[in-house]
């Protein structure tokens, strides 16, 4: 026998229970600290030279708080767009590959990031 | 799950039809929305990243695209959306806690994000264009 709790355990629309609510919140403290940094960061490089632009962000500790930034916005916006997909998009294949687009989009959009800032940092 | 017999006395979501627009309600589609374009915006933020790591050249290309006045209507209005998503999203947490659902917190919560984020999002760009000029 079935019993009601034992059908939703580990399920919910994308199999994955309330781990991404608490993450969801997780990041969304962490983007807040973040942005701020990142707003900052780009205010005082705005329209700056190629040179001036490269010698902040390949300055360590503006390029970890970029990278920190990067990542927590990347996996809270992952999480936020699933929720939107799975609130509209009921059939279950077109569900299936809009999930699946969105987490490849994360990651191109996180790996690229990413990739450019070492690559800054490490010497263009 | 139809079948189940949990599913029958489950109460249902309110029906949009029926519900008279209220702030906070358009307030959470406006979350919603923004967090949506901040998903789409995020491209502006690699593509500018990969060009300064490409190199000079690359990198000029982009600033003056992203100097155009259209360009800076985009940003001005990305601004816009991630503090408006972010405070939004303060709002959203303090909420979590099961504080400021009141009538009067409320109204100033959301009252508050969208002043607050107005008043900030032309801070910031007074900043910029006074310390960087009106190229951007
Ligand atoms: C600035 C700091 C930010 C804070 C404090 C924040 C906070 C939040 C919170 C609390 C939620 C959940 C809302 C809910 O449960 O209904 C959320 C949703 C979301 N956020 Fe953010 N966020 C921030 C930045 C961003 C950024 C930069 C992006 C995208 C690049 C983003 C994209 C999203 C998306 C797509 C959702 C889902 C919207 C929905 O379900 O209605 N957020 N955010």
């Amino acid at each position: 026998m079935r019993t009601p709790l034992g059908q939703v355990r580990g399920l919910g629309a994308a199999r994955s229970g309330t781990d991404h609510f608490w993450l969801q919140r997780l990041t969304a403290v962490s983007n807040l600290v973040l942005s701020t940094v990142f707003v900052g960061v780009l205010v005082s490089l705005a329209g700056d030279s190629h040179a001036s632009v490269v010698a902040t962000l390949s300055n360590p500790i503006v390029a970890i708080l970029m990278l920190l930034f990067v990542i927590s916005v990347v996996v809270h916006m992952r999480i936020g767009m699933q929720v939107i997909i799975e609130d509209y998009v009921h059939a279950e294949l077109p569900k299936l590959l809009l999930l699946m687009g969105n987490t490849f989009f994360a990651i191109v959009v996180g790996l690229s990031a990413v990739f450019a800032l070492l690559k800054i940092s490490f010497g263009v | 799950m139809a079948s189940s017999k949990a599913g029958s006395n489950r109460p249902l979501s309110p029906h949009l039809q029926i519900y008279r627009p209220m702030l906070s309600m358009m307030m959470s589609i406006v979350h919603r929305i923004t967090g949506a374009a901040l998903y789409v915006g995020s491209i502006l933020l690699v593509i500018w990243l990969v060009a300064a790591a490409s190199g000079p050249s690359a990198f000029e290309t982009i600033q003056s695209i992203y100097g155009s006045i259209l360009g800076q209507l985009v940003l001005f209005c990305y601004t816009w959306a991630l503090i408006h998503h972010g405070l939004g999203g303060v709002r959203h947490l303090i909420w979590d806690t099961g504080r400021g659902f009141d009538h009067q917190s409320r109204e100033r919560l959301i009252k508050g994000g969208l002043i607050g984020s107005i008043a900030l999002t032309v801070l910031i760009w007074v900043v910029v264009y006074a310390t960087h000029g009106a190229t951007g």
